[in-house]
């Protein structure tokens, strides 16, 4: 672990320079909101935000990615043979990223990445990717990742922390993809004891600004049925309109399609991001939908961060406390809500 | 840039030729297919593939035949929806893809040696004549075998030929019904559960496999109860719209369980008190 102290323009320009070796993504100011983006001519990094609307974890898990191609021309001798599509696992680095983001990652990692199964794209793509984390010096109101197993300057799955120090920034290397990155960039120099007591102040005074408090504790003792059957269900889904919004801003929803798309006679494969909240995701070719009501998928969103994920990995809840869901749902639902309801029930 | 392809990725198909196409009803083809690779598809009675027609994409559909059946494998399949309509429209030589076989079998094994009684609601008849023809073609290891069949109108019965033999079959027991008659009909008619008069069985050494839509499930499992066939000898297989085959994509997610990896088919014990799963 080495921690160095940069000046600001310094890491600018060794992020700059970074580009040579990776595919650089950076909080970008776009309109009212912060997205991430390939840092170049036309991107300039704005650390000085809160969180993106949009969570990174379209650079690991792209909203659509082609698999496969194919021709459907009856002339070539392939016809209809699929065929694995190119895709570019050169190293990234994701600059800027928010803990609770990269806590996201490892959620997801449980589902894509375990003993039973690797996920063929989603594992290169992330064992490609640096994760180079900013911490958040003023967690949003609508943050709770203490509640849930993260803070606002967790170093889980993180490769790289960075604590803005105001003139400067100070950076710690957690793994050896963190090192090798930092080795890149030239300049800085090493953080003295005075620095790293600075940098722990910052972070143990950020986790105080995050005031919510969400008991996850009872989750695991309940009853699947009794939470199921519970009567809250209805009164928590009334103004949902099933927009999907929940599902596409959170970092840990992983649920996926798989479409074929044609362009004159060729064909792509292709996987993209597919919400529970909507009705087409369980209707069956006949017209039959087992998940026919609102409530019964709304039900199903908060039943599988909520319980079934926390019984099938016991390792906490499908949630990294990013609060995307709480700040966009145009109806206000609130998860923190939920799991208070869920939790006390 | 490029990688290797990954040829054992399970998102995968694997290229198979239509060898043979036969109209069962005005909406159901049986397709007969066979792989590229020339092996056979290595499937357990009751299991299911997804079916690729390239340009339209991806639907899971059961198996139709038995394993015994060398390189060749049939989905029998209703028109219903975008790939069903296109597979449909499809001729002998054609190229489809197939991932799989995916999810649980029925209990070939553990039924071994006990009786059993097959009972099949419309084209649910498909995915279970898998596993009647295993029985068939492997007749001295088990017992007693009944097949009860319901289908909404004549006109709506599938495997014709085969009914006719299994009624004609002194080793096993068929009786069918339709709920509405129709000309020339001079069986049965009544919903499936008026077959249960008629039958005797001895429940200790009774497996009941159960396949039809949603609504029969429910009236199935009572006569089975009420005849005192242990729950956990009672099997059902479900359907859900199953897309990666491998518990992944979130689907056929019935609460903790996934459809197309813990299910299609169910032990009763499993799932009595799962909540939308029938």
């Amino acid at each position: 672990m080495t921690d160095k102290i940069f000046s600001k323009e310094e890491w600018l320009g060794g992020l700059e320079a970074l580009r040579k070796t990776y595919g650089v993504f950076v909080p970008v100011k776009d309109g009212d909101f912060h997205t991430f983006m390939p840092f170049d001519k036309g991107n300039i990094p704005d650390f000085d935000y809160q969180n993106s609307r949009l969570s990174p974890k379209s650079v690991v898990y792209p909203q659509s990615e082609r698999l496969f191609e194919y021709t459907l021309d009856k002339a070539d001798s392939e016809a209809d043979i699929v065929k694995e599509s190119p895709k570019d696992y050169s190293p990234r680095a994701v600059v800027g990223i928010r803990p609770c983001d990269v806590q996201a990652f490892q959620i997801v990692k449980r589902n894509f990445d375990n003993p039973e199964y690797r996920d063929p794209w989603w594992v290169q793509h992330f064992e490609s990717t640096t994760l180079v984390g900013l911490g958040c010096n003023e967690p949003c109101s609508t943050c709770f990742c203490t509640e849930v197993g993260g803070g606002p300057f967790n170093q889980e799955g993180l490769d790289v922390l960075i604590f803005d120090m105001g003139e400067t920034y100070l950076l710690r290397g957690l793994t050896d993809k963190g090192e090798a990155l930092l080795g890149k960039i030239t300049g800085g120099s090493p953080a003295d004891d005075q620095a790293l007591k600075n940098a722990e102040d910052l972070a143990a005074s950020a986790s105080k600004k995050i005031t919510s408090s969400i008991p996850t504790d009872k989750l695991k003792e309940k009853v699947t049925n009794d939470l199921f059957n519970a009567p809250f269900w209805e009164e928590i889904a009334f103004a949902c309109l099933n927009c999907g919004t929940c599902t596409f801003l959170c970092p840990t929803c992983w649920c996926f399609d798989i479409q074929d798309e044609v362009l004159g006679k060729e064909g792509d494969r292709i996987r993209n991001w597919d919400s529970c909240m909507f009705p087409l995701f369980t209707l069956h070719g006949s017209g039959h939908n087992p998940r026919d009501n609102k409530f019964q998928r709304v039900r199903q969103r908060f039943m599988h961060k909520l319980k079934y994920y926390v019984d099938k990995y016991d390792n906490g809840v499908q949630c990294s406390g990013c609060g995307r869901c709480v700040r966009y749902c145009p109806v206000n639902i609130d998860i923190r809500e939920v799991c208070n309801l869920m939790n006390n029930y | 840039m490029n990688q290797p392809m990954l040829e054992d990725s399970p998102y995968l198909p694997k290229w198979a030729e239509i060898t043979r196409i036969e109209q069962l009803t005005e909406s159901e083809k049986l397709f007969e297919m066979r792989l590229a690779n020339g092996e056979p598809l290595g499937h357990s009675p009751g299991q299911f593939v997804e079916l690729s027609v390239m340009g339209i994409g991806e639907a899971p559909i059961s198996v139709s035949s038995a394993p015994t059946e060398n390189d060749v494998f049939e989905l029998a399949i209703r028109r219903i929806g975008n790939l069903t309509t296109a597979i449909h429209g499809s001729v002998t030589g054609d190229r489809v893809g197939i991932r799989g076989p995916f999810g649980t079998p029925f209990p070939v094994e553990e039924a071994r040696g006990k009786d059993l009684l097959f009972v099949a609601g419309g084209i649910g008849l498909i995915p279970l004549r898998s596993f009647i023809r295993f029985v068939l073609d492997h007749r001295d290891e088990y017992g007693e075998v009944t097949v009860l069949f319901g289908a909404r109108n004549p006109s709506e019965r599938i495997f014709l030929d085969e009914l006719e033999q299994w009624e004609e079959r002194d080793d096993i027991i068929y009786l069918e019904s339709v709920d509405k008659s129709g000309p020339g009909w001079k069986g049965n008619v009544g919903v499936i559960t008026t077959l249960f008069s008629q039958i005797h069985v001895d429940p200790s050494r009774t497996y009941c496999i159960v396949v039809g839509p949603p609504v029969m499930y429910r009236f199935v499992i009572l006569e089975a109860k009420a005849r005192g066939i242990p729950d956990r000898q009672i099997f059902l297989s479900l359907e859900r719209k199953m897309k990666c085959g491998i518990g992944k994509c979130g689907h056929c997610q019935i609460n903790h369980l996934y459809v197309c990896q813990d299910g299609p088919v169910f032990r009763y014990t499993d799932i009595f008190d799962l909540e939308e799963a029938l």
